[in-house]
């Protein structure tokens, strides 16, 4: 196979690589500028960290409606390494919007804990370029590195806090644990590439079909592996397990990345892999994912019930669990899909996509308000938040809508509409049974999620009488637990984790109000 | 954008003013969280924010009246003033709006007890200490748009998410202005309609998903046409579960007690005055036209909870009123209530026009009958700092006649229009009830009803019984053998003279006692040597309490009145029934 110089050299099109490049670039130039800029100006990175992701998501805007391709095969045009359509803008609309309120809550966390700031701001936006090129891959390589450009930056992140000892443990737990992950991943893709010769989705796909029948298993092996380092990063059940630790080792907006762009970046992999590599093998993988879906939703939600409130860190331990639930119905339309044939699967996902945007715009909210807690109240207990409202209502009004979203109860109108999206999904596909446990389950999260709100608007507890003073209050710290709390009564939501909350905020609203904005995903076909 | 889409030239009268009527409270809601504007701040950020309260929930009531004026009696069955807008195509859910002769007694009833509430209020400051006037009045707002918005909205889905808009504003005026146990009750009010209504979700989204469409007009023309039996039945069971837990119907009544028993005066007045009446409204609307086939099928089971309802209402009541059974007036009113609406099951589950329109004027006569007597033993409670039958009436009686006359002949009419007299409004439902149990629709067992009529009919003796001895225990007696109020509840101004309604609520006698201190201290302050007599009704209460009166009055005196506006519409929902 010889083809003419002119055919080597690729046309790129840089619009439809924009938005990983902005980011990128902008990751490396914060990372130089930290060395030149001095101590006095370090918060100008931050905001520069914020202005990168507008400008990524301004980006997007010359690709609305259009559906661009490049780095395609010289020989098959078909067949592309990188594609721009409406599911690859909506998906990094998406991972912009969370990189912009991660960035916006981590301006005062990387001022207040003195973490190095041009390398937080690096780690963070290479983690997002990642999180970025990932939808547009459509080849397994670019998806693999997509995929671990995406993580590999989230474990300095969380090992980043000198001298926090829960900090490196998390790291090194969800490090291990992710390598073992991707290890297996790259398994399966080479067992894939070996039946098929191709890397590409769509060619993986015929491949797939026209394989050799002594290759069968092989095949089909491949096909399982590759979706373990996915289930993994979605955190879906088995691989959950360094979800509670890594969210509560990490310094909080970093969980909230971590819960969203993560888990993002893990479902959109799941998508892309499944849907235009294996529709083939539907039946392989569609009842292990539809299984996974039930058991991931149960877990998460049955530990998130059983949270006490009184433990350090249970607000951030029960969304960690939550988002392991939230997780299971994310992927519900997926194994929908795998029972449905012909267009009607890449129309189904939809149903994801939409559940996707409330779950990232509400759990974000959530995070920015935890953040906003723990600042004061640093073991960030679900009691610290009893009384909320009496001293801060904005907080505890916003938090209590994101609540109630997630739970899916009104007012919280999106959040109702996405889980029945996703409800009609399962129905559509004769997954009755799915849909029964799903029903249970979001009974199950009403508990504690109303638990959490009720908590919000009840009368603060009288400090003196406050048993949560509780294990480690000895008489010396107990004058300062009492000054903590004369301190959280005086912590007004201000600068940039009140506009990350309104912001979170007015986007769950307007998505309230207007659910369709969110919806038209749940009845178009993306691709 | 939906608001505005209605409000484009060419919108008619009707239509902008129930839009307004349910995006009034809502809008007041947010305005009442704001300051004030210069020039209304009044005396006090309290008392601005009270009678910001009164006038939303007046402008609505105004609002409603109109619309109820400009209504066509003659077209009573079609929908009125109705507006159609797109809100979520993906799913096919349209913002439709618009009222007929079933839903419009029960808006202006709403709007009325709202605003009754409000000016109650205004006079009765909600307890300080539980939170602030804003959020009360805040609440109450949100309460009176989820309730509206129930009773006009056109759209399963809009159904749903109205009738759970009610939840959050009650949860919280219980849980912080509620009485003795007002945590545990107030969350078991939530878990029990959450998971009713849950359920009930899930039979909406069956039926949008099988007929194709959320529009309650389209599917109640089909009739179940296009929904199979199955469906239907499923449908049926799973919304009939969700409505009858708000209703409340027998099994499942046992939050009603318990939130009512803590809910404040105005909580417990709104609750029994239109949140029950949400359950009713929906098996009327939705069950009986949109799965006729499920509804048939399930009516004879309806009929016989709603029989147990009615027996185990009134035979719970008689066991709380007898002496040294330490009854709870309030939870005495909140079984007779579960008695009540044992009616109005009753006559839903006939399928005959005598029937069904019996259980909407029932309805609304127990949304009045029991929001006068839940305003009545709020104002006793008041007074006295105790709601317990046994500490109001000791061994011979409260003598209410003696101490209080007019709040005590008040209490009387309340108890006798309750027990259903002849000319009094609680009368024409159960009678209409009981008639259309006599002969229920075909394909019901006449035997089967006739038995169920029977009973109810026993049961209303009973419900005159312990209504007759709530009244001797209450209003009789002897004044000066009666128990004194507690020192520290009795009023700080031994005021019996009628103040004026303008007064004041910094100087309205009275400051509601904080319940803790009611009932807990009630026991020890017995000894201390004040007046018997305490101060009769006061001029704010007569302009609460006198509207409920005269309209129990009208409507029992002048039954064509509802029912010329609910049997055309009953018609048009049950088509082919001729009874």
């Amino acid at each position: 196979m010889t083809y003419a110089a002119a055919d080597l050299v690729q046309s790129v099109d840089w619009v439809a690589l924009a938005p990983p490049t902005v980011v990128t670039v902008a990751a490396l130039v914060l990372l130089v500028a930290d060395l030149f800029v001095d101590e006095r100006r370090k918060p100008l990175l931050g905001w520069g960290a914020v202005l990168a992701t507008v400008l990524a998501g301004l980006s997007l805007l010359p690709l609305v409606g259009e559906r661009r391709s490049t780095f395609c095969l010289v020989g098959d045009p078909g067949s592309c390494s990188y594609t721009a359509d409406t599911f690859t803008l909506t998906v990094q609309l998406l991972v912009l919007g969370a990189a912009l309120i991660t960035a916006l809550l981590s301006l005062t966390l990387v001022r207040d804990a003195k973490l190095p700031a041009g390398e937080y701001w690096f780690l963070l936006l290479a983690s997002t370029a990642g999180a970025v090129l990932l939808p547009a891959a459509r080849d397994l390589a670019t998806l693999v590195i997509a995929l671990e450009v995406a993580s590999l930056p989230v474990f300095a992140l969380l090992a980043l806090r000198a001298g926090d000892r829960r900090g490196s443990e998390a790291a090194l737990k969800f490090f291990l644990s992710s390598v073992a992950a991707t290890a297996v991943t790259l398994m399966g893709v080479s067992l894939l590439y070996a039946a098929t010769g191709s890397l590409h989705l769509n060619r993986v796909a015929t491949g797939l079909e026209e394989v050799d029948p002594q290759l069968e298993t092989l095949a089909a092996a491949g096909v399982v592996l590759t979706l373990v380092g996915f289930a993994f990063k979605t955190a879906v059940v088995p691989f959950h397990f360094w979800v509670p630790d890594t969210y509560v080792g990490a310094p909080v907006p970093v969980a909230a990345f971590l819960s969203v762009v993560g888990k993002a970046v893990g479902f959109v992999g799941l998508i892309l892999v499944t849907l235009l590599a294996f529709p083939g093998h539907a039946d392989t993988w569609a009842p292990a994912v539809a299984v996974l879906a039930a058991l991931t939703m149960s877990v998460g939600n049955l530990a998130a019930m059983r949270q006490r409130a009184e433990t350090r860190h249970s607000a951030v331990r029960l969304l960690a669990w939550s988002s392991v639930g939230q997780a299971g119905y994310l992927i519900v339309p997926l194994a929908a899909a795998g029972y449905m044939s012909g267009e009607e699967p890449l129309r189904v996902v939809g149903a994801s996509l939409s559940y996707a945007l409330m779950y990232a715009a509400v759990n974000l909210g959530a995070f920015a308000v935890a953040t906003h807690v723990a600042r004061s109240a640093p073991a960030n207990r679900l009691t610290d938040y009893r009384g909320l409202y009496a001293r801060n209502p904005p907080a505890a009004l916003a938090l209590g809508f994101f609540l109630l979203c997630l739970a899916g109860l009104p007012p919280g109108v999106i959040g109702l509409f996405a889980k029945v999206a996703v409800f009609g999904a399962a129905v559509d596909a004769g997954l009755g049974w799915l849909a029964v446990v799903m029903a249970l389950n979001v009974v199950l999260g009403l508990v504690y999620y109303l638990r959490w709100t009720a908590l919000l608007f009840q009368p603060a507890a009288d400090p003196a009488a406050d048993p949560a003073a509780g294990p480690e209050a000895d008489p010396a710290t107990r004058p300062a637990s009492a000054s903590g709390v004369r301190a959280r009564t005086t912590t007004p939501l201000r600068g940039p984790t009140a506009l990350a909350v309104a912001l979170t905020a007015c986007v769950a609203v307007v998505l309230s109000g207007l659910p369709q904005l969110a919806l038209r995903f749940a009845s178009t076909t993306l691709f | 954008m939906t608001a505005l889409n209605a409000l484009v030239p060419g919108a008619s009268a009707p239509q902008l003013l129930l839009v307004a009527a349910l995006l009034l409270p809502l809008l007041g809601a947010v305005a009442a969280l704001l300051p004030a504007p210069p020039g209304l701040r009044g005396r006090s950020p309290e008392q601005a924010v009270l009678r910001h309260g009164v006038t939303v929930t007046g402008a609505v009531l105004l609002a409603t009246v109109v619309l109820a004026a400009g209504f066509d009696y003659d077209r009573a069955g079609d929908i009125q003033a109705e507006s159609d807008v797109s809100w979520i195509p993906a799913f096919g859910i349209r913002l439709h709006f618009g009222v007929d002769g079933i839903s419009l007694p029960l808006l202006v009833l709403t709007a009325l007890l709202c605003f009754l509430c409000a000016l109650y209020s205004y006079f009765v400051a909600p307890p300080r200490g539980a939170g602030s006037p804003k959020a009360f009045v805040a609440l109450l707002l949100v309460l009176e748009t989820g309730v509206l918005a129930t009773f006009a909205v056109l759209d399963l889905v809009l159904f749903f998410l109205a009738f759970e808009m009610v939840l959050i504003p009650m949860y919280f005026l219980i849980a912080r202005w509620g009485g003795a146990g007002r945590a545990p009750a107030a969350w078991k009010f939530v878990l029990y309609t959450l998971l009713g209504s849950v359920v009930m979700l899930l039979g909406l989204l069956l039926i949008g998903l099988q007929g194709g469409t959320f529009d309650m007009v389209a599917l109640a023309t089909d009739n179940g046409a296009s929904l199979t039996r199955t469906t239907q039945l499923v449908a049926v069971l799973a919304i009939g579960v969700g409505l009858a837990v708000k209703t409340p119907m027998w099994p499942l009544h046992s939050w009603l007690p318990d939130a009512h028993t803590s809910a404040p005066t105005v909580g417990s007045v709104l609750l029994a005055g239109v949140l029950l009446k949400m359950g009713t409204y929906g098996l009327v609307r939705i069950v009986l036209p949109i799965a006729p086939e499920g509804a048939a099928h399930f009516a004879p089971y309806l009929g016989a909870f709603a029989v147990v309802g009615i027996l185990y209402g009134s035979l719970a009541c008689l066991a709380l009123v007898r002496r040294g059974a330490g009854g709870d007036l309030k939870r005495l009113i909140a079984y007779s209530s579960v008695g009540h609406m044992g009616f109005v099951l009753l006559g839903i589950a006939t399928l005959t026009r005598t029937g069904v329109n019996g259980a909407l004027f029932a309805n609304v006569a127990h949304g009045l009958i029991t929001g006068l007597l839940f305003f009545l033993v709020g104002a006793l409670k008041e007074r006295t700092g105790s709601t317990d039958l046994d500490r109001l009436a000791a061994t011979d009686g409260a003598a209410l006649y003696g101490r209080s006359p007019r709040l005590g002949g008040l209490l009387a009419f309340a108890a006798i229009a309750s027990l259903g007299l002849p000319g009094l409004a609680g009368f024409w439902g159960e009678m209409l009830a009981l008639l259309g149990a006599y002969d229920p629709a075909e394909g019901l067992s006449r035997p089967t009803y006739l038995v169920f009529m029977v009973l109810a009919a026993f049961g209303t003796l009973l419900t005159a019984a312990y209504l007759l001895l709530v009244v001797r225990r209450v209003c009789m007696g002897d004044p000066n053998e009666a128990p004194r109020p507690p020192a520290d509840t009795t009023p700080s101004a031994p005021d019996t003279t009628i103040s004026s309604p303008t007064s004041s609520p910094a100087s309205s006698p009275a400051p509601a006692p904080s319940p803790e201190t009611g009932s807990g201290a009630a026991g020890p302050a017995l000894s201390a040597p004040t007046s018997a007599a305490f101060p009769d009704v006061r001029g704010y209460e007569y302009a609460a309490w006198v509207p409920l009166v005269a309209l129990t009055l009208l409507t029992g005196l002048w039954p064509g009145l509802l029912l010329h506006l609910t049997n055309p519409a009953v018609q048009n929902l049950l088509p082919g029934v001729t009874r």
